[in-house]
């Protein structure tokens, strides 16, 4: 077999500043700042050099090769080194140690929709965006028909994108994607978006392009997909290749593994995303199973307890913890608080610590990451006394929640659980009656 | 292959070239969206030089008497304006462009330089546009159009090739140091009253006595200076001023424009110095833009 990819000996390292967050940006009067006050710090921290900053190791002397026409499944928990590695492979980012060699033409999909402008209509969209992702003016003109009817978005060609609805938009950015003819394709999580009947199209155009021997690179947190979709799957932790197998063998120990881990975050540094008068502030939150082993991951079906602990510099007889619970794409799923629940009125005492923790006792959502935001206020009121964006992630894991070794369908946010009957029609009486029969009885 | 960046000094526009699709839709996207939901749409390249000069024929032509030798004030200023007003949007939109493209930057691999190219030249159809009314102005004014109109295409030219140095250097500056986001427009002000399109150089010699490390320290403030002097006829009796002004690679390129455009002399001996320094610049702006553009999907 002929090689399609091979990456060898490759790292990537960042310098991220340990004083300050890395999202921030610099500016040049902190630049300049920082030079003048170099040699004075240097002098007070005993010449430490580089002790200001710290090097973050994304990727860590990586080596594989990947044949051609092998569907390659990556997976790993969030910051393990796939999206880098991602980006690395697309040329968007260099590395720092290593080399790649590509043999074709790469094509990728870190998203749907990448360049679509608001403002232009989907027609001209899609030869920006077609042009973007590297197809020439001919290749788009040739399958520009395929592509309106695989987004089924005909009567709205001419209309800008910016009226589209979300799904309409992301129908028209994946019938493009698609519709790419790369030797090479790396695919990052692109299938989490869209409604259920487009979710299936994707994955059946996504199988066509895995069985149509094409070389394909498939980063997920959907194990369900990459097992359907994958001939071999790579494990990475912390920017270390670990797990090189059959997708199976892989994803079984994986999920394993994942359940293990600390899952708390102290809230209290500056890059924590927050808004409330801070009278009392969340110093920090936990997630754990119901039966108490702290973990980001629990299984479908599952309990989660979260737990906040929070310091008040003010007192305040009664205030209530609001949950909400997002979906990776940022949509809320749902949301828990305390006040409404009945749960008991939480007392802060100025200057204590004080302990609040929730029970979700089973976790009715597809595997996924989640995230949460927690918001603490006075009871009865809406104003936030703090309120935590994106507080901390957990995963939703895989799980027999059935009992039945089936899975739920992929496509959905939650899953419920059902009870069946069938009768026979002929010994029932007629419908009318039967409802009317049954709602005699539960009276 | 990919292998760690190397350190060395490199144009690679033979990769643009090859870009050459991206780079007509990139630009094409710009032209599209520029005017999109406005009520004057392209008319607006029109409109942005003519009230620029409504504003300096009003206060320079009129108030300040601004001399601007045999030509009708009006006409004088908009042939200057409209090569700086090129060059200004330019390099204010290809500045900005890197930053404003962030998504894609960070999703999509293509050569980074496509982005202020495509700005850049967004900007040429406006100046095209202008350039009609250019026309409409000198036949309204009867002033007769000569064969050195011919060099309008090489100067359009150069002008763009110095947009394209100094908007890749800002572009590249921007998504390091966010500041220049806000340097850009002063610079582009102070630029403008460096550069003689509204004003015109007289009597011009070459400064004996001033150091060349202190103008260059001084740039800046004598060029405020100049904007707090311009009212007061631009005659430029004091050397300093004109120092600054033949440092400005636009300088004898506005003039030159002018004159072949209006009549007048054409000062090849400092179009051609002018264009030596726009290339300098040219090459400096993209060498450094290959230099940092391979981290900035890392720090935009």
């Amino acid at each position: 077999m002929t090689t399609a990819i091979r990456v060898e000996s490759l790292s990537k390292r960042f310098l991220i500043n340990r004083s300050r967050p890395r999202e921030e940006y610099t500016t040049l009067a902190q630049t300049l700042g920082e030079w003048l006050t170099l040699p004075f710090r240097q002098l007070r921290d005993g010449a430490a050099l580089g002790g200001r900053t710290e090097e973050f190791v994304a990727l860590d002397d990586v080596t594989f090769d990947v044949s051609a026409g092998e569907v390659v499944g990556i997976i790993g928990r969030n910051g393990a080194g796939k999206s880098t590695l991602l980006k690395i492979l697309s040329e968007i980012t260099t590395p720092t140690a290593g080399r790649v060699e590509l043999y074709g033409r790469v094509g990728s999909l870190l998203e749907v929709g990448t360049g679509f402008h608001p403002e232009l209509t989907g027609h001209e969209n899609v030869y920006l965006n077609g042009s973007i992702l590297g197809m020439s003016r001919s290749e788009i003109e040739r399958q520009f028909d395929a592509i309106v009817d695989f987004a089924g978005v005909y009567e709205f060609l001419e209309t800008p994108v910016k009226r589209y609805s979300s799904g309409m938009k992301v129908r028209l950015a994946f019938a493009v994607a698609a519709h790419l003819n790369p030797e090479i394709l790396l695919i990052d999580e692109v299938l989490a978006v869209g409604d259920a009947e487009f979710q299936r199209k994707c994955l059946g155009k996504m199988s066509e392009v895995a069985t149509s021997g094409r070389t394909v690179v498939f980063v997920s947190h959907d194990m369900t997909a990459v097992r359907n979709l994958c001939t071999r799957v790579l494990r990475f932790e912390r920017g270390r290749l670990v797990h090189d197998d059959d997708p199976s063998i892989v994803i079984n120990e994986y999920l394993k593994g994942i359940r293990t881990g600390s899952a708390f975050r102290d809230l209290t540094g500056p890059e924590v995303e927050r808004t409330g008068s801070g009278e009392a502030r969340i110093e920090r939150i936990e997630v754990c199973t119901s039966l108490g082993e702290t973990s980001t991951a629990v299984a479908m079906g599952e309990g989660l307890r979260i737990r906040a602990v929070i310091r008040s510099r003010a007192e305040v007889a009664a205030a209530s913890v609001g949950i909400g619970i997002f979906d990776a794409m940022g949509t809320r799923v749902t949301g828990v608080n305390s006040e409404e629940a009945g749960g008991p009125a939480i007392r802060l005492r100025a200057g204590r610590q004080t302990i609040v923790e929730c029970l979700l006792p089973e976790m009715n959502l597809m595997p996924g990451t989640y995230r949460i935001n927690v918001n603490l206020h006075r009871a009865t009121a809406r104003d936030a006394l703090d309120f935590v964006r994106h507080a901390i992630e957990f995963d939703v894991i895989e799980s027999d929640v059935f009992g039945t070794g089936r899975a739920p369908n992929r496509n959905a946010v939650v899953f419920l659980h059902s009870r069946w009957e069938v009768r026979d029609a002929s010994f029932d009486p007629m419908p009318g009656e039967s409802r009317a029969a049954a709602s005699a009885v539960n009276v | 292959m990919l292998t760690p960046p190397t350190r060395r000094f490199q144009l690679k526009l033979g990769e643009l070239w090859s870009y050459r699709e991206l780079l007509y839709f990139f630009t094409w996207r710009d032209i599209k969206i520029r005017y999109k939901q406005t009520l004057f749409g392209v008319a607006w390249a029109v409109i942005q030089p003519t009230m620029m000069m409504v504003v300096f024929t009003v206060v320079l032509g009129r108030m300040a008497k601004v001399d601007s030798g045999d030509l009708p004030y009006p006409v004088f200023v908009y042939a200057g304006l409209l090569p700086w007003t090129f060059f200004a949007n330019a390099i204010t939109n290809a500045g900005n462009s890197i930053v404003g493209s962030q998504q894609i930057i960070t999703k999509i691999y293509f050569p980074r330089l496509a982005i202020p190219f495509a700005a850049v030249g967004a900007c040429v159809v406006d100046f095209a546009v202008a350039f009609g009314m250019l026309l409409l102005l000198m036949f309204w004014y009867g002033v007769p159009i000569g064969w050195s109109i011919l060099l309008t295409p090489l100067l359009l030219f150069v002008v763009t090739v110095a947009a394209l140095g100094v908007g890749c250097l800002l572009s590249a500056l921007n998504v390091a140091f966010r500041d220049f986001k806000y340097t850009i427009p002063f610079l582009v002000q102070i630029w403008l009253f460096a550069t003689p399109s509204v004003y015109m150089v007289m009597g011009d010699g070459t400064a004996e006595n001033k150091n060349p490390a202190q103008r260059n320290v001084v740039a800046s403030d004598a060029a405020a200076e100049q904007a707090d002097k311009a009212p007061s006829g631009m005659s430029s009796d004091r050397f300093d001023s004109r120092v600054i002004l033949r440092l400005n690679p636009m300088t004898g390129i506005i003039e030159f424009f002018r004159a072949a455009i209006l009549g007048g002399d054409l000062a090849w001996s400092r179009v051609l110095t002018s264009t030596s320094m726009v290339l300098i610049v040219f090459i400096v702006g993209i060498v450094y833009f290959r230099r940092v553009e391979s981290t900035f999907a890392d720090i935009i």
